[in-house]
């Protein structure tokens, strides 16, 4: 043991072996205060009721009410061209945004970058529930409202996966497109957009899954499809009608995966 | 061989392999040619004609259905559209002050929840998770598991709220349950994926030491998983964060409540104010698990 | 007589003055100055580093030279704004290690990718090219010995293959002048030689110019007609190929790197393209 080098290396070890263990103590204290925080209000009396009210509840919501299927096969219909219309609508933004946030597309990195990087991130962080409220003041309730609000909410997640496909792609494909004289236009019609086309499909594929569990409940907050008539039976309290609610909309959530699984298999 | 592969190697100008090229002194060579087509099309993606022209129509029926169906009210939506720009007014001018009371205790609780149910969440994922795997657990554990993380993938975070409320009351609690309960779907299924994707020659060195089941999770399994764990649960706490901004609307506490007060009074000014707080919170988690991220790996 | 086998008298190339330097600091070229005139065969030889790419790459400004002039013909280059310039790209074929051909493209769309520069925007969006572009693109497949291959996507064939769809499109541009980059980096030995001659027949078919990047020195002596050898982005040797003596292979390439040359830089991430983005990329997004 007579290296210079190595009892450096051991007491940088222990400092950050401390450092770890001081990071998972802090998160037990925080976990520890935000509970307490969290569970000032609560009235207990509520939670130790639950299983009752649970078993309660489960009791009052079997058998669902088969008969009620008729007056849901129209707001399926309603959910799938919410789902699917969204889906378009953002692919529309989606694309030429992703241009714009791509290191190696953008026409500017310091003005043009940051406003598309931004878009991203405020369509990503703001749930198509809340887009669907703010429209649904806007435009009155009904389905333009749920295709708008899926469409700004899936802005951000195509664009971010296409952006970063962008951002991958092999240069050196670009690079003989461009050697060829080829003008900008050319160079992505050719050097680039067959290089992500399979992504892109991919993406919307994907995107399009997710957007039918979304669209399924926009109709809470009035934005149309299945979910309106979620909300008129949750409110009435028609426990067996929301049953079968559950049932249809669990049956399409299963379908509309079991397509993109497909869809994303056959494109590889 | 092909036929104009061979017409290339017997009229090429340099002799052969071996022989020094002396090109410089050949004249330039004349090719028999023959006619060539002046057309040429792409193959398309589907060879079927037939085929491709039903698909074609299909779609286009199916745009003028859908679009069809939207019913759009343009009285209602000429109404709205002040409204709107009063809504992207509110967006520059955001007005944080009169409703602050109602912002910092909607915000305070979707902190708390996420942060808890992340905790929560993962905690359970993990047992979940390895029972999961189809190289670790036995076969009725398997599809007990397997059936767990389906039923909570496929219910809306939304739905599941619904659920809680009615059954735990209104409040923070029950946002905690749903989105503990979201986490687990999301959680057990990747890492499920990420611990069959392993190196099956580690767990085998292993586990031919004589190693119990629990020894080879330990020394095979968990230093492979780990870094990937920590980066799932953090991906997690992003967007526990962003549905904790929704389950409000029905009741499940946290800072939606207070949106979707703000929006049903009209308040465009408070509601942007929120939504603003939100990405901002959205990009600091980001941000900051990123770093962690990048520590960790 | 179809227009592409008639040999062109121009295509004389100079550069004078020649310099790179990045902005991470490496100076890669220092003043350079080389004239090649029509119809020469000239290899550049030199260690990884020395420069190679770069040159080649400053003289249709896929990299932006940082001094020195370019001239083609009576056409100063480094003078050209965008239109003009890719003007003079058409008139310079490049040929490129690992084939960058667009993988995604079928064989006869790379080959006619060549004559982007001639057609509009709308023509090659909607890949409405002129007959005799096509005809002419046919031609060039079959004298690569590829016609069979036309609608075959150009990730299905072998690099082989790939390098004589590279060839090809480049001579689609009916160019005056080819700049070859590592052509062979990645081809076995007997591929190599096959594509080496091929580029030595078309050269010697259309009286063409080239520039010939190449790594190994024996390819290097049997095909070129004139060998310049690069040592850090500096012109170290001119002249014959039977001139390069050890005691010149070592000016080069120095003492200690000097023994077995360097062997083929393989790249496997070139098959690695953006691919369909899997489940951690969209626990990302979400």
């Amino acid at each position: 043991m007579s290296g210079a080098g190595q009892p450096l290396w051991r007491r940088r070890s222990r400092a950050a072996e401390l450092l770890r263990w001081l990071g998972w103590l802090l998160l037990v204290l925080l976990f520890v205060v935000c509970w307490t925080l969290m569970t000032q209000e609560q009235i207990w009396e509520f939670v130790w009721d639950a299983p009752t009210q649970a078993a309660d509840l489960f009791s009052r919501m079997v058998p669902p009410r088969w008969s009620y299927m008729d007056s849901l096969w129209l707001p399926l219909w309603d959910t799938l061209n919410i789902a699917t219309l969204g889906t378009l609508l953002a692919l529309l933004i989606a694309v030429p945004v992703a241009f714009l946030a791509a290191r190696n597309t953008t026409p500017s990195l310091l003005l043009v970058r940051p406003v598309a990087l931004f878009i991203i991130v405020a369509s990503r962080s703001v749930n198509a529930l809340i887009w669907a409220l703010l429209l649904v003041t806007i435009l009155g309730p009904g389905l333009l409202a749920g295709v708008i609000a899926i469409a700004l909410r899936s802005v951000g997640f195509i664009g971010k996966l296409l952006y970063e496909a962008i951002e991958e792609i092999d240069t050196r494909q670009v690079e003989a497109v461009r050697a060829t004289g080829a003008g900008p236009a050319q160079v992505l019609d050719y050097g680039i957009v067959p290089q992500i086309l399979p992504a892109f499909a991919g993406i919307a594929v994907f995107r399009w899954d997710i957007n039918i569990r979304e669209s399924t409940v926009l109709g809470l907050v009035g934005a149309g499809g299945i979910g309106l008539q979620l909300k008129a039976s949750v409110d009435v309290l028609a426990w067996p009608q929301v049953t079968l609610i559950f049932i249809v909309i669990l049956a399409t959530v299963i379908a509309s995966e079991w397509l993109s699984a497909r869809v994303r298999r056959a494109l590889i | 061989m092909t036929r104009p592969a061979s017409r290339t190697t017997r009229t090429s100008p340099v002799p052969s392999e071996t022989a020094e090229p002396t090109l410089r002194d050949q004249a330039p060579r004349r090719h028999q040619s023959r006619d060539w087509p002046s057309h040429w099309r792409r193959p398309p993606l589907i060879a079927d004609a037939r085929l491709r022209w039903a698909l074609i129509i299909a779609v286009a029926c199916y745009l003028v259905l859908g679009i069809g169906s939207l019913e759009v009210n343009w009285a209602r939506v000429a109404d709205g559209w002040e409204r709107g720009l009063r809504f992207l007014g509110g967006f520059l001018q955001p007005d944080f002050q009169s409703r602050w009371g109602d912002i910092e205790q909607g915000l305070m609780e979707s902190l708390t929840m996420t942060l808890t149910a992340t905790v929560v969440g993962v905690l359970i994922s993990v047992p979940i998770g390895i029972g999961a795997a189809r190289n670790l657990a036995p076969m009725p554990v398997y599809l007990l598991c397997r059936g767990i993380i389906a039923v909570s993938r496929s219910l809306q975070e939304i739905i599941v709220a619904i659920l809680f409320v009615a059954m735990v009351g209104f409040g923070p609690l029950a946002g905690f349950l749903t989105l503990a309960f979201a986490t687990i779907g999301f959680l057990s299924k990747l890492l499920a994926e990420d611990i069959e994707e392993i190196d099956a020659a580690q767990a085998e060195a292993v586990r031919a030491t004589g190693a119990s089941w629990l020894q080879v999770l330990n020394y095979a399994v968990q230093p492979q998983v780990m870094p990937r764990l920590i980066g799932l649960s953090l991906y997690r706490l992003d967007i526990n964060f962003r549905e904790s901004a929704v389950i409000g609307i029905v009741g499940a506490g946290g800072v939606g409540a207070t949106l979707n007060t703000a929006i049903d009074r009209y308040e465009y000014d408070s509601a942007a104010a929120v939504l603003l707080l939100i990405i901002a919170i959205v990009m600091l988690t980001e941000y900051s698990s990123s770093w962690v991220r990048r520590q960790v790996q | 007589m179809p227009p592409t086998v008639s040999p062109t008298t121009a295509g004389s190339l100079r550069l004078v003055g020649l310099t790179k330097r990045y902005r991470t600091g490496d100076q890669a070229l220092s003043d350079v100055t080389l004239e090649v005139p029509p119809g020469q065969v000239l290899g550049l030889i030199g260690p990884s580093g020395a420069g190679k790419s770069t040159l080649i790459r400053c003289i249709n400004r896929l990299v932006e030279p940082s001094a020195g002039r370019v001239f083609l013909d009576e056409t100063e280059i480094t003078a050209l704004h965008a239109g003009g310039l890719r003007r003079a790209r058409r008139r310079m074929g490049m040929i490129f290690q690992e084939y960058a051909l667009v993988e995604r493209l079928t064989v006869m769309e790379n080959v006619l990718s060549g004559r982007l520069g001639y057609v509009s925007f709308w023509r090659s969006l909607f890949r409405r090219f002129p007959p005799r572009d096509i005809e002419n693109a046919f031609r060039l497949l079959e004298r690569v010995g590829l016609t069979e291959h036309a609608d075959k996507r150009a990730d299905a064939l072998s690099g082989g293959q790939r390098q004589r769809v590279g060839i090809a499109r480049a001579l689609a541009q009916e160019p005056e002048l080819l700049l070859v980059d590592e052509p062979t980096a990645s081809l076995d030995p007997k591929t190599s030689r096959q594509i080496m001659r091929l580029i030595r027949e078309v050269c010697a078919e259309r009286g063409l110019a080239a520039i010939v990047n190449i790594h190994d020195v024996a390819l290097a002596q049997q095909f070129m007609m004139r060998i310049v050898g690069l040592r850090a982005g500096r012109v170290v040797y001119d002249g014959p190929p039977e001139g390069l003596t050890p005691a010149v292979l070592t000016e080069i390439y120095g003492e200690e790197d000097w023994g077995p040359l360097k062997p083929a830089q393989t790249d496997e991430e070139a098959d690695d393209a953006a691919g369909i983005p899997d489940d951690q990329d969209i626990a990302r997004a979400l």
